[in-house]
Formats: C-alpha cells, structure tokens, sequence
C-alpha cells in the first residue's frame, strides 16, 4: 500500500480505510471525518501514482453560481464513468462555530440514480482553527484519491485567507464569475486571476454576461502571455457545460498559476505552524501586555527573516 | 483582554468535534420553516447542520447521512405521511449498517402516532410550540447515551413537551 494512514488516536481508521477502498462510503465518510477531526493523518505519499487524478478548486464569490456549475461537472463526469467527489467547504459561524452547510439543496446529480453511485459528496464546515482547514482538505482530496474517485472537486468561496488557501491546495483552480458583479477590475482586485487556470463567466443566460466575459477576457489579455482558459456557460440551463466540462477534464495548468499556488501552499503550511506553537498563547499575552515587540515574538516562534 | 486570550484558549482547547446533524424533508412537503428554525438553532449552538432541501426521498436522506457521516438525522414532517415516511427511512438505516445515527422528529405528529414512531427508534418527537433549547438539550443528552442510535438496544426516550 503506497499511501498509508497513520492514526492518531483510532485504532479503527485503518480498517475502515481498507474498507472505504473496497468501496463502502459508509466507511469513506467515517475515514474523512477522522481526517477532518484531527484523529488520522497520512504519511508516506511518494510512491503514488496519481497521474490520473486531478482536484480541481472551483471558486468564486457568493452567487455565482459555484453549486449549480458543479452540479453539471459532476453529471458530466460521472455520465461519461468517472469517479468524481465534490468537497462543499463553507464557513463556520465565528460566533458559535456551528455551520449550516446548505450546498446539497442545489445538487440535483446525487439524486439522479443513474450517476449518483460515481458521485461523493461531503460539506465542509471551516471551523474556528482555519489554519489548518486547508491541509484538511488536501488530505482528503488525497484519500478521495486513493479509493478511486478521479476527479475532485473542492468549491469554496473565494473571499477570505481559509477559502483561497483551500482552493490553493488543488490542483486546479477554476474561477467562476457572473454578470452584474462590476467591471473587471473588480475580479482583479480579489486577487484571483492570477490563482486561477480558468475563468467560467456563468449565467449566459443574463444580460451582461457577455460583456462581462469581454472585460475579463481584455483585462488578461493586456498583461499575460498565458492567459487562463476562459468559458462563457449557463449552468442553470445547461448552456456550454458539456463542452466545458470536456475541457476541464485534461485542464492545463499555467506557469503563473502554478506560482501563485505554491506560494498560498507555503503561506498555509507557516500559518499552520504558527497557530499551533505550543508559545503562541505566551507570546500572544506579552504582545497584549505591551512587554514584547513583535519581532522578538517571531523570534521566539522560530520564524525570523 | 484576558476575556479575549480565554476565547481564543477554548477554541484552541476544545478538541471535542461538533455535532454533525443532517436536517431532512421527506416526501411531498413543502413546509419547511421548521425545519430551518431548527436548523438555525442547531448551528447557532455550535453544530454542523446539513440541510438536505424539500422533497427527498427516503433513500436519498440515507444516502445523505451515509456520506455526510452525520451522528444525527432530524425528520420533519408536516404532511401527514410521517407514519409512512419515518419508519421506512430507520429500516433503511439499519438495513445499510448505519443503526448508531440517532434519529429524532417533528412537525405535526399526533400523540397516538408516536408510540410506532419510536418503536422503529425514533428517539425524540418534537411537535409545535417545542423551544429550541429542548431540542439542543436532546442533542447533548442524546450523543452522551450509549446506544440510542436508531438500531440500538436502549429503551432510551425522549419525554417531549410538545
């Protein structure tokens, strides 16, 4: 076994990983809750050959229309015999740190009984510690992966540090805009573009859509010399997503793209570190105290530049 | 300032995992304020609610809650159809391996149906006029209880107000 579990506090993950890649999404779903609570891990993941699968992040602001475009990904791919798995992060009320986590109201392929067998879908809720939400994501994309799903779909939305770090972690990122949300520069701002390897301007079917994909199209054109892929598509009336979903299948990635990906990768592995240092909680309470200076502090937390 | 780094110590701390609760509208219902009130009040308590939309079958809740692996699977219902829909929906459950999700209802169910209803172990009914803290009260006590899922062996019940 190339990838191996390693477990935490659960003697039982490795038998119920053993039976999740027998095909029980029973215990699939109990593996990745595992994952998602901290009790298993994985090591040892360099003899895997995963060059059939892909993660793909599909981004974007709230409205769009992210949900009613993986939808028609996930129909598609599972149509045409892929395994595919979609990962619905969204976040945790900071307040109370409960979720309401509502993606499956729009998915109409899990209910289709002629695909839903190839089709997986978990919601995610971000927690209180968003530092390391991506890493948990990645783990289980991993272990999608390993039990047979191909393709894995991560939808988040792409405001805040937690949400782009966990489209960050895919392989992929696909950014999905609509009409009426201002003028390019708005998409530009967000810091976006440069993460993403395709822009799907949705919602052909209103007005302005098509201006939309214009400005964008314009705005990229001025300064890249590989632009990402773009699509204009109506998810909702399926206009354009068979071809898309075609496309997207073999995405390539850009040397841009890739950049800016290993960078959020590193910025989330040292947030990671720093949240957990056993010393944050010390040096937290000295800088409140005014009694230490925020470069001794990174000293202290080992991150000096 | 040391309410603050207290805060932050808990959520740090609190290596207890929320509650995974899927909240379900089975079959031909369209009536689902309750549904998201509860819904509502569970993630305001701190747990992870997945709302599974209107109209869904009794497989495809199963198969939600098998995916989502969720420890709880509230039911609402406010068509009448709940001595139908309820029981088929737990037989599922165990059927498929999944006896230790805890399963509670609500909507208008009558007394006289309930005694059925947690016969196939339903844990809880909650009818109109239930506060929400009830409810979140059930939560805790329930997922402290050992084998109260809806296969389990316990006689443990829920003794509602409403």
């Amino acid at each position: 076994m190339a990838l191996a579990l390693i477990s935490v506090g659960d003697v039982m993950a490795i038998e119920e990983f053993q039976r999740a890649r027998e095909g029980s999404r029973r215990d699939l779903a109990r593996v990745l809750s595992m994952i998602e609570n901290g009790t298993a891990s994985f090591f040892d993941k360099t003899n895997v050959d995963r060059s059939r699968c892909l993660s793909m992040a599909i981004t974007g602001s709230p409205g769009v229309g992210k949900s009613v475009l993986c939808d028609q990904l996930l129909t598609h791919w599972a149509k045409a015999g892929i395994n595919v798995a979609l990962l619905a992060v969204d976040p945790s009320s900071p307040r109370s740190g409960g979720a309401l986590l509502g993606d499956r109201i729009r998915l109409k392929s899990v209910d289709n009984p002629s695909v839903n067998e190839r089709i997986y879908v978990r919601s995610i809720a971000t927690r209180t510690s968003s530092g390391s939400v991506p890493l948990i994501v990645r783990d289980m994309a991993e272990v999608l992966h390993d039990v047979g799903y191909e393709r894995v779909l991560i939808e988040t939305v792409g405001a805040g540090q937690a949400e782009l770090r966990c489209a960050a972690v895919a392989d992929r990122i696909v950014l999905v805009e609509g009409p009426a949300r201002g003028d390019g520069i708005q998409a530009e701002k967000a810091g976006l573009l440069e993460l993403a390897d395709a822009i799907v301007v949705n919602k052909s079917d209103l007005d302005g859509a098509q201006k939309h994909y214009d400005e964008i199209l314009e705005s990229i054109s001025l300064e890249q010399d590989e632009h990402p892929k773009m699509f204009l598509v109506s998810a909702l009336e399926g206009r354009g997503t068979e071809l898309l979903s075609e496309e997207l299948l073999h995405l390539p990635s850009t040397e841009r793209a890739k950049k800016s990906r290993i960078f959020q990768h590193l910025l989330a592995a040292h947030e990671q570190r720093l949240t957990q240092h056993p010393q944050l909680n010390d040096v937290l309470k000295q800088l409140l105290e005014g009694t230490l200076h925020i470069e001794d502090a990174l000293s202290q937390l080992n991150v000096r530049n | 300032m040391n309410a603050w780094l207290d805060r932050l110590n808990r959520s740090r701390l609190n290596m207890s995992s929320p509650v995974r609760v899927v909240v379900a509208k089975p079959g031909l219902d369209g009536h689902d304020r309750g549904a998201k009130v509860v819904a509502r009040a569970l993630r305001d308590a701190g747990h992870e609610v997945i709302y599974t939309g209107l109209r869904r079958t009794a497989q495809q809740i199963v198969d939600t809650v098998r995916d989502e692996d969720a420890m709880f699977l509230g039911l609402s219902s406010l068509s009448g159809a709940h001595n139908h829909l309820f029981p088929r929906i737990c037989q599922l459950l165990v059927a498929q391996n999944m006896g230790d999700v805890i399963v509670f209802g609500g909507g208008i169910i009558p007394q006289d149906d309930r005694e059925e209803l947690h016969k196939v172990g339903i844990r809880a009914i909650f009818g109109p006029g239930t506060p929400t803290s009830e409810i979140l009260q059930f939560i805790e006590e329930a997922r402290n209880e050992a084998n109260v899922g809806v296969g389990g062996s316990s006689d443990w019940l829920w003794p509602s107000s409403a």
